[in-house]
C-alpha cells in the first residue's frame, strides 16, 4: 500500500502512543470488517458477536489495542501512556450521554480543534444559532495553560440568539473551553434552564491523516426539557456548518509560526493553543515553526 | 523552478467571469487568485487567502466596495486589500499593516490578464488592435500547457463567414510558448484568432481564443459552438496523451507570511510613521464649492496607491504656506482612487482654510499624511445616531455612508444655517431617507432637537457627533441627561480651545526606553521628547486628534487635551503628550 506523498506517518510519540477514537460503536456491525486510517497508517477493524471489538494495523499487520469508552471505538497504534480521557459527568443519569455523529473534513484536525474553540465566527457561520450580525465583538477572556498540562479558556462570552435547542431569545451564554489533548477537546455551556450548571461538549478528533480527520463529538446535555435526538441533531446542524469553511482553509496544516497568519486579541485561546502544541513538539497536522 | 514563467503576463479569468459582485477563483502556475470587481469597475486580483486564518477569499463576499471574509467577517478595501474592519473587534481601527497580498491586473481582448511578478508591460497583440475582438469560451485542459500548445498550433477551424463549411484550411502566422496566431481561410472568408495558454498548475491548463473580429449577430452562437466543439475534441485528444505521460507533481506556490503584527503584539497599535511626517504626494484633481464657504477636494496619487483608510480618518495636509492641518475623509467604503476632503473658510482662522480657499488649484500637489484613525466606527450598533454641525459632516459622511452601504440601520442628524450650507448634497441625496435636515436652528432649538433624538437610548445604540464646540459640548450634556453611557458617545473636536496653563514643570520617566526627562514650563511632553530623540506619531498637537496619546503607568495626569472622554480622564491611564501635564511630580509613561 502506498502512501501520498504529502501523507507521512506520523512521527509524534504523544500520538503514537494515545488513544483515538475512530468510529461511533452505533455504526460498526457485528461480525463485519470495517477499514478506517489513523494518522495515516490504515487499519482493520473487526466487531465480534460479543460486540468486543479487535483492531489490526494493516500495513504491519500486527493487532492493536483498543477498547470501546463513551459509546466511540478507541485505538492506540502505539503502546498507551494512559487511558482515553476521562470524563466524570459521563456519569452523571440526568444527562444525555449520546454520540453527536462523526462527521469528516479535509483539512488537519487541529485546525477542526482551533474552529471548536473559536467564538468569533458564530454570527458568520452559524447565523441565527450561535451568534447573529451585528452582535460579533468577543469580549475579553482569560487562557492559561494548567498544572494538568490542558489549554484552559473560562470567562468566555458571547451574544447568541438560540443558544440551544431550548433557549428561547438572545442572551449572552458563558463558555469554557478546555484542550485535554492536542486533537481532543471540550467546551462547557451555561445551561439555559439549570443555570448553575454546565453542558458539555467533547470533541474527539480523529487524525485521518495530515490533512484529513474525521470530529467524533460526544454530548452530555442536561436531561431538563430536550431530548436526545434533539442533541444530536443540533451538534450536526452546527458541523455541518463548519465543514465548507473549514474545508476551504489554506494550507490544510496548521501553521505554528505566530508569524504565518494574523492573531487579534479574540483569538487568545488559538495563540495558547499553537504554541503549546509548539512547546511540547506536536508536528503530525502542523506546519512547525521555524522560531 | 517557475520563475521565468511567473514574470509573464497571462490570462487569469475571462470577462465574463466577474458578473456583478461576483468572486471568482482564479489559478494561474498552482497560485491561487480571488478575483472581483467592484462597483467601479476596478478588477482586484489577491492571494485568495484572508490573513486571519486563511480561509479561500474566492468564497467571500463581494460588496462592491469590499471583499468581506465568510469566516469571521474581516473586510477588505477595493484596490489596496487592506483591512478596514474586524467585527471581533468593533471598537478599534485595525493596524495598517493588515494588508492582503494583491497581484496586477488588466482587461484587455475581454480577458482579464496577470502575472505573480510583471517584468515589463503586457504587449499589444497587432492582430486584436481593432475594438471588435470576440473572445471564445475558455477550455479547461488537464494537461500542461506546452503540451496543449504544441497541439494547438495544428488547431483547424472554420471563418466565421463560412461557419457550416468544411474545407477551410488555417494557417499558423506566429506563435511563442503561451501564445499562437492562426487565420484559417475558406474561399473569399477568413478568419483571425489568437490563442493563449494559461498555465494553471503543472498539469491544468486553459485554452483562452480570442477572434480578431465579432461575427455577425445570427452568427455569433453558431461560432462559439464551433470552437467549443473543436477545442473540446482537441482538449480529449491532449489529455489522452498526457495520461499516458509521467504525472508531475503540482506546483507549491510560496504562501508569504502577513507583514502584519508579531506576538505578543496582537492589539491594535498601528504603528504609525514617526512624528509628523508627510510621505504621500497627491494632486488636486478637482476642486468645487460643494456648500456656501465650503470647498472640496479630490486628492489623487502621484505615489503609486493611495493607503486603505477607515471611516472617521484624518489626515494632515501640508499646506504651500507652511501650515499643518487636519481634514476627515468624506470617502465611502472601497473608494480608494481618490481621497475627498472639505474645507470651511474661516476668516478668522490661522490661515489654513484661506490657503485651501485662496491658493490650493486645481493640478497642484500637497504633501499629506497617511491617514490615522482616532475616531473608528463600530458597526455592531442596532441603531446609529450621527448629529454632525457645519463642516462636522465630513467625518460622519464617511460613516454614515459605510453603514448605509451596508445597510445597518442609521440616522444622520446634519445641522446647518441653511440649504445653501449643506455640503455634498449629491451624495446625501443618494441616501435620503437615512438623512434628516435640520436648518437654520437657535441654540435653543438645536437643543430642543437633540432631546428629540436622544430621547429613547437603548443598549447597543451609538451616537457619534462631530461639530463646533458649543453644539459638541451641549449633544454630549444632553445625551448624558438621557441616560446614554459615555463608551456609547463618540465625538470629535476640530480643535481645541482649551486655555492651556504650561506654567509647570515635572519629571517624566520613559519605561521601555529606560530614560527621565524634564519638562519645563512652556514645554510640551511631545516637544521634550522630540527634543531628546523620541518621535511619537502626532497630527493636530493641539489635543483634539488623540494620535500622539501614550499609556500612564504611574503619576497623576492633568488634562488639557478634548479627545478623551470625561471617564477616560477620570481613570487617569492615557494622556495626550502635545498638550497635557503633571499634577504629580512625576509620570512614568509607556514609551
Ligand atoms: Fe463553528
Amino acid at each position: 500500500m502506498t502512501l501520498h506523498p504529502k501523507i507521512s506517518r506520523c512521527a509524534d510519540p504523544q500520538l503514537v502512543n494515545d488513544w483515538h477514537s475512530v468510529a461511533d460503536m452505533a455504526t460498526l456491525a457485528t461480525k463485519r470488517i470495517h477499514q478506517t486510517r489513523l494518522l495515516g497508517v490504515p487499519v482493520r477493524l473487526e466487531v465480534h458477536t460479543n460486540r468486543q471489538p479487535t483492531a489490526q494495523r494493516m500495513d504491519l499487520g500486527i493487532a492493536i489495542d483498543s477498547v470501546e469508552k463513551y459509546g466511540f471505538l478507541w485505538l492506540c497504534l502505539g503502546t498507551p501512556q494512559r487511558p482515553p480521557p476521562e470524563i466524570p459527568e459521563a456519569r452523571e443519569t440526568d444527562r444525555h450521554c449520546v454520540t453527536g455523529g462523526s462527521i469528516a473534513l479535509n483539512v488537519s484536525g487541529l485546525r477542526t480543534v482551533e474552529n471548536f474553540l473559536d467564538m468569533g465566527h458564530f454570527p458568520f457561520i452559524h447565523t441565527d444559532w450561535l451568534g447573529v450580525e451585528p452582535h460579533t465583538e468577543v469580549p475579553p477572556y482569560k487562557v492559561e495553560i494548567t498544572a494538568e498540562n490542558e489549554v484552559l479558556a473560562t470567562e468566555c462570552t458571547f451574544f447568541q440568539p438560540v443558544a440551544s435547542p431550548t433557549a428561547k431569545g438572545g442572551f449572552m451564554v458563558e463558555y469554557v473551553y478546555r484542550i485535554l489533548r492536542p486533537y481532543t477537546v471540550c467546551l462547557y455551556k451555561s445551561n439555559p434552564v439549570q443555570t448553575s450548571r454546565m453542558d458539555s461538549i467533547y470533541l474527539f478528533v480523529q487524525p485521518v491523516d495530515e490533512e484529513n480527520c474525521v470530529a467524533h463529538p460526544f454530548l452530555c446535555y442536561l436531561k431538563d426539557g430536550i431530548d436526545a435526538p434533539t442533541v444530536r441533531w443540533f451538534m450536526q446542524l452546527i458541523f455541518a456548518q463548519d465543514k465548507p469553511i473549514l474545508e476551504n482553509q489554506l494550507p490544510k496544516r496548521l501553521p505554528l509560526d505566530p508569524r504565518a497568519e494574523t492573531p487579534i486579541r479574540a483569538d487568545a485561546s488559538s495563540i495558547c493553543y499553537r504554541r503549546w502544541l509548539r512547546d511540547q513538539n506536536i508536528s503530525y497536522g502542523a506546519i512547525p515553526s521555524a522560531i | 523552478m517557475n520563475e521565468a514563467a511567473q514574470r509573464i503576463w497571462h490570462p487569469i479569468a475571462s470577462s465574463t467571469d466577474l458578473p456583478f459582485r461576483h468572486t471568482y477563483h482564479g489559478q494561474l502556475l498552482g497560485r491561487e487568485f480571488a478575483v472581483w470587481r467592484a462597483d467601479d469597475g476596478y478588477v482586484n486580483v489577491w492571494e485568495n487567502r484572508c490573513l486571519h486564518r486563511g480561509v479561500r477569499l474566492s468564497i467571500g463576499i463581494n460588496d462592491g466596495t469590499e471583499l468581506k471574509c465568510q469566516y469571521h467577517g474581516w473586510r477588505y478595501a477595493n484596490r489596496t486589500a487592506g483591512c478596514t474592519y474586524i467585527p471581533a473587534h468593533p471598537a478599534d481601527a485595525p493596524a495598517r499593516t493588515i494588508c492582503n497580498q494583491t497581484y496586477p491586473a488588466i482587461e484587455r481582448y475581454g480577458l482579464i490578464w496577470s502575472a505573480e511578478a510583471p517584468v515589463g508591460e503586457l504587449a499589444y497583440i497587432e492582430v486584436l488592435s481593432g475594438s471588435a475582438v470576440f473572445p471564445l469560451r475558455g477550455i479547461a485542459v488537464n494537461a500542461p500547457a506546452k503540451l496543449v500548445m504544441q497541439k494547438l498550433v495544428t488547431y483547424q477551424f472554420q471563418p466565421s463567414g463560412q461557419i457550416k463549411g468544411q474545407t477551410a484550411t488555417s494557417q499558423l502566422l506566429s506563435s511563442s510558448d503561451d501564445s499562437c496566431h492562426l487565420a484559417a481561410t475558406d474561399g473569399a472568408h477568413s478568419t483571425t484568432a489568437v490563442f493563449f495558454v494559461q498555465p494553471v498548475d503543472a498539469g491544468r491548463s486553459v485554452i483562452r481564443g480570442v477572434l480578431a473580429e465579432t461575427p455577425a449577430d445570427d452568427l455569433k452562437r453558431p461560432v462559439l459552438y464551433h470552437h467549443n466543439q473543436l477545442l473540446t475534441a482537441l482538449r480529449e485528444q491532449v489529455e489522452q496523451e498526457f495520461s499516458t505521460l509521467p504525472q508531475p507533481a503540482p506546483f507549491a506556490p510560496v504562501i508569504a507570511p502577513p507583514s502584519a503584527p508579531t506576538l505578543p503584539d496582537i492589539d491594535f497599535d498601528s504603528p504609525s510613521p514617526r512624528g509628523r511626517s508627510a510621505p504621500l504626494r497627491v494632486q488636486v484633481s478637482k476642486k468645487w464649492m460643494t456648500a456656501l464657504d465650503i470647498a472640496a477636494f479630490d486628492l489623487v496619487s502621484i505615489t503609486g496607491q493611495l493607503p486603505t483608510y477607515q471611516p472617521g480618518a484624518h489626515i494632515d495636509v501640508h499646506m504651500p504656506n507652511g501650515l499643518i492641518r487636519q481634514y476627515s475623509l468624506t470617502n465611502g467604503p472601497g473608494e480608494t482612487d481618490k481621497y475627498t476632503i472639505a474645507v470651511k473658510r474661516e476668516a478668522a482662522s490661522g490661515g489654513g482654510s484661506l490657503c485651501m480657499h485662496g491658493q490650493v488649484r486645481e493640478g497642484d500637489v500637497l504633501a499629506i499624511s497617511e491617514p490615522r484613525n482616532n475616531f473608528p466606527l463600530r458597526r455592531d450598533a442596532i441603531q446609529t445616531v450621527f448629529v454632525a454641525g457645519g463642516i462636522g459632516i465630513t467625518p460622519l459622511l464617511a460613516m454614515s455612508r459605510t453603514l448605509h452601504h451596508s445597510g445597518l440601520p442609521q440616522t444622520l442628524h446634519y445641522f446647518t444655517q441653511s440649504r445653501d450650507h449643506i455640503a455634498f448634497p449629491e451624495i446625501l441625496g443618494t441616501m435620503a431617507a437615512t438623512v434628516q435636515h435640520h436648518l437654520n436652528l437657535s441654540p435653543e432649538e438645536t437643543a430642543g432637537q437633540l432631546r428629540g433624538i436622544l430621547e429613547s437610548y437603548k443598549p447597543a445604540m451609538h451616537l457619534y457627533v462631530c461639530g463646533p464646540g458649543p453644539m459638541l459640548e451641549a449633544t454630549r450634556k444632553i445625551a448624558d441627561d438621557l441616560g446614554w453611557p459615555e463608551p456609547a458617545v463618540h465625538f470629535e473636536y476640530f480643535k481645541n480651545t482649551n486655555e492651556i496653563d504650561d506654567s509647570s514643570q515635572f519629571e517624566i520617566n520613559l519605561a521601555r526606553s529606560a530614560m527621565t526627562l524634564q519638562v519645563a514650563a512652556g514645554k510640551t511632553i511631545l516637544e521634550t521628547l522630540r527634543e531628546n530623540g523620541i518621535e511619537l506619531p502626532s497630527s493636530c498637537e493641539q489635543g483634539a486628534c488623540g494620535t500622539c496619546v501614550v499609556d500612564i503607568l504611574e503619576g497623576e495626569p492633568e488634562h488639557h487635551d478634548v479627545f478623551l472622554s470625561d471617564g477616560e480622564k477620570q481613570s487617569g491611564k492615557r494622556l495626550m503628550t502635545c498638550v497635557s501635564r503633571a499634577k504629580s511630580n512625576r509620570l512614568v509613561l509607556d514609551i
